[in-house]
C-alpha cells in the first residue's frame, strides 16, 4: 500500500491522529506523513476534517432531513448548473446525484422542523427547475460515519488470559 | 472428596496471579487479555442465530459436519496445505481439545515431548495428562524467538518423539520463515520427531505470510496441523478448532473425541461455515488495525527504551524488561494500574522480558503506554 493510502486508511478512522502517532502506526517517518497529508488535501481527497456528532444528545441540538429533489432539465440548464445552485445553501449539509426515483438527495441541517419545512417550500422549491420535493425528517440516528450510536461497548473479557 | 494425584499435582497457571491482581482494582487498563477485542463478525452471528432459528441443536458427525470440513480443507489451500476433508480434517471443541487430543493419540506413556519456550501455557499440562515427559527447548531473544536447530540440538531435542511448534507464537509474537522452518524440518526428519504444529494466529501475520512446517519436505506425513476459528475470527467463547493430519493421526485422535467429546458444539460449526464463505474481508481489516497498534506499540517501547523485536504475527509484543519481570509487572499494575503479563509464566527464557497483548482500542494502547513510560521513567 502507498504511504498517501496508510495515511488515509488512518485518518478515515481517526482524524484527530496526531502526525507522529500516525507514523508510529504506518511505519513511515514524520516528514513523509506530513507530506502524504499535504498531498492529500491539495488533490482534493481529503477535504476537511470534522466531529461525528450525535445532535439529539446536545442541548438546543439540530434536526436533520434528507429531501428528495426532482428537477426538470433544459438546454442551458444540467445536474451541475443546479447542483450549484442548492450546495450553496449553507443549510445544505450533503448533496449528492442519485440514481432511481428522483435526482438529487439532499441532507439539510436545521435547527428545528418548521426551519427546515421554510428553507424548502421558500428556497429550494421556488427553483426554476424543481418539480417537486419529498422531505424525511430523520427520527433517530443509530449510526453515521461507520459509527454506531449507542453507549460505550463494555469489554467483558477477562483482564488477563493466556 | 480424595482428588487423582494427576490433578492435584498439575501446577497452577502463573497466569492465575496476575488475573486475580488485575481483578482486584477497577481502575486497570489490561495489556493482559490474550483474545481479539473484536465481537465476530456479525454475518458468522446471524448464520449462528439462524440455525437455532430453524431448530439446528442435535450432535454433528464426530468428525464436524461434512460443509464445514470442506471448507476448512479449501481454506488451507492458501497455506499450501492440502488435506482430504472426508479422512483429514477434525473438527473440535476449541484448538485446545486438538491439541489435548495430539497428544494422548501421539505420546506414549514415558516419551519425550520438546517444547519450545517461552510458549503459550497449555503444552506442557497436556504433555503431562498424557502420560509424556516434557523437554524444554527454550529459544533466545538473540533469534528474535524462533526456534533454531542450534537450540533444539543444544536441549537434547534429537531424543525427543514429538515436538511441540507453536508460530506464530504467543507470547513472543514471533513467526519463522520457510529457510528457518526448513532447518527444523530437516533435524525431526532426521531424528524421526512427529510434530504438533498449533498454528492458531496463522491468519494474523504481518507483512510475510504465514509459512508452516507441515508443508516442508517429508513433514505432512509426521505433523498434525491445529487450527481453529478463536482468534482470526474473533470467536473464542464459541470454542471452534480443528485438527488437520494424515489419516492415521486424525482417525486415532476421533476415537478419542468420539468417546470424550461426541462432537463439536453445533452453533459455531453454522458460524464458522459463514465465517470461511465470506468474511475474509473482514478479517483483513482486523489485520490492517493490528498491524497499526503492533507498529504503535513496538515503537512506543523501543522509545522508552524497552527494547522489543517486531513481532510478525498474532498480537503480542514483548517487550525486555530486564530483571524481575514479575516484580517488574506487579509494580506496574500497583503504581500505574497497567496490566501486563510476566514473560517467565511462559517458560524458560521468557525471564526479562513481559507479554503485551495489543488486542486492546488504540485509545486504551496509547493511554497505557503512556502510563508505562511513566513507571520507567521513575525507576
Amino acid at each position: 500500500m502507498d504511504a498517501e493510502r496508510e495515511v488515509l486508511d488512518v485518518l478515515a478512522r481517526n482524524a484527530r491522529e496526531d502526525i507522529d502517532d500516525i507514523a508510529a502506526q504506518t511505519g513511515l517517518d514524520a516528514a513523509a506523513v506530513a507530506d502524504a497529508i499535504d498531498a492529500l488535501e491539495a488533490d482534493g481527497v481529503v477535504h476537511g476534517y470534522q466531529a461525528v456528532v450525535d445532535w439529539d444528545r446536545v442541548d438546543e441540538g439540530k434536526i436533520r432531513a434528507v429531501v428528495e429533489i426532482n428537477v426538470e432539465l433544459d438546454r442551458e440548464t444540467g445536474y451541475e448548473q443546479v447542483a450549484d445552485r442548492i450546495a450553496k445553501f449553507p443549510a445544505v449539509d450533503a448533496l449528492h446525484l442519485v440514481s432511481g426515483d428522483y435526482d438529487f438527495a439532499v441532507e439539510v441541517l436545521g435547527e428545528n422542523m418548521q426551519d427546515v419545512s421554510e428553507f424548502i417550500s421558500e428556497q429550494v422549491a421556488p427553483m426554476p427547475a424543481v418539480t417537486q420535493t419529498v422531505t424525511h425528517y430523520i427520527m433517530e440516528t443509530y449510526k453515521d460515519g461507520g459509527i454506531r450510536f449507542e453507549d460505550g461497548d463494555d469489554d467483558d473479557r477477562l483482564s488477563v488470559s493466556p | 472428596m480424595r482428588i487423582s494425584d494427576r490433578a492435584r499435582t498439575l501446577p497452577e497457571s502463573g497466569i492465575r496471579k496476575f488475573f486475580e491482581l488485575a481483578e482486584a482494582r477497577d481502575d486497570v487498563i489490561s495489556l493482559g487479555v490474550g483474545e481479539p477485542d473484536f465481537s465476530a463478525p456479525w454475518s458468522a452471528r446471524t448464520a449462528a442465530i439462524d440455525s437455532l432459528e430453524r431448530g439446528k441443536t442435535s450432535y454433528t458427525a464426530n468428525r464436524g459436519m461434512a460443509a464445514l470440513r470442506e471448507r476448512i480443507a479449501d481454506h488451507h489451500e492458501r497455506y499450501d496445505q492440502s488435506y482430504d476433508p472426508a479422512e483429514e480434517v477434525l473438527v473440535t471443541t476449541g484448538a485446545s481439545e486438538a491439541v489435548d487430543l495430539a497428544f494422548r493419540a501421539l505420546v506414549d506413556p514415558g516419551d519425550t515431548v520438546a517444547v519450545h519456550e517461552p510458549t503459550y501455557i497449555s503444552y506442557g499440562p497436556g504433555i503431562e495428562l498424557a502420560g509424556g515427559e516434557r523437554l524444554t527447548v527454550p529459544t533466545r531473544a538473540a533469534d528474535d524467538f524462533a526456534l533454531t536447530r542450534e537450540s533444539l540440538e543444544a536441549a537434547g531435542a534429537a531424543e525427543a518423539d514429538l515436538l511441540v511448534c507453536c508460530y506464530p507464537n504467543n507470547p513472543t509474537g514471533a513467526t519463522m520463515t520457510d529457510e528457518q522452518l526448513a532447518e527444523v524440518a530437516a533435524f525431526c526428519r532426521d531424528n524421526e520427531i512427529r510434530v504438533v504444529a498449533d498454528e492458531i494466529y496463522a491468519a494474523l501475520t504481518y507483512g510475510e505470510d504465514h509459512a508452516s512446517v507441515a508443508t516442508q519436505p517429508g513433514m505432512r506425513e509426521r505433523t498434525v496441523v491445529v487450527n481453529g476459528f478463536s482468534k482470526a475470527y474473533a470467536m473464542t467463547g464459541l470454542r471452534l478448532g480443528y485438527a488437520l493430519g494424515p489419516t492415521e493421526a486424525i482417525d486415532a485422535m476421533n476415537r478419542i473425541h468420539q468417546y470424550t467429546m461426541l462432537s463439536a458444539p453445533t452453533t459455531p460449526q453454522y458460524a464458522a461455515i459463514e465465517a470461511l464463505d465470506r468474511c475474509d474481508d473482514e478479517v483483513a481489516e482486523m489485520v490492517e488495525e493490528y498491524n497499526r497498534r503492533r507498529r504503535l506499540v513496538v515503537s512506543r517501547f523501543n522509545e522508552m527504551g524497552l527494547d522489543t523485536f517486531e513481532p510478525g504475527g498474532a498480537f503480542y509484543a514483548f517487550p525486555e524488561c530486564g530483571g524481575d519481570d514479575e516484580a517488574f509487572a506487579e509494580g506496574l499494575l500497583e503504581a500505574q494500574g497497567v496490566a501486563v503479563v510476566p514473560g517467565s509464566v511462559f517458560g524458560e527464557g521468557g525471564e526479562g522480558h513481559l507479554r503485551v497483548s495489543y488486542a486492546t482500542s488504540m485509545r486504551e494502547l496509547k493511554e497505557a503506554t503512556d502510563r508505562i513510560a511513566t513507571f520507567v521513567e521513575g525507576r
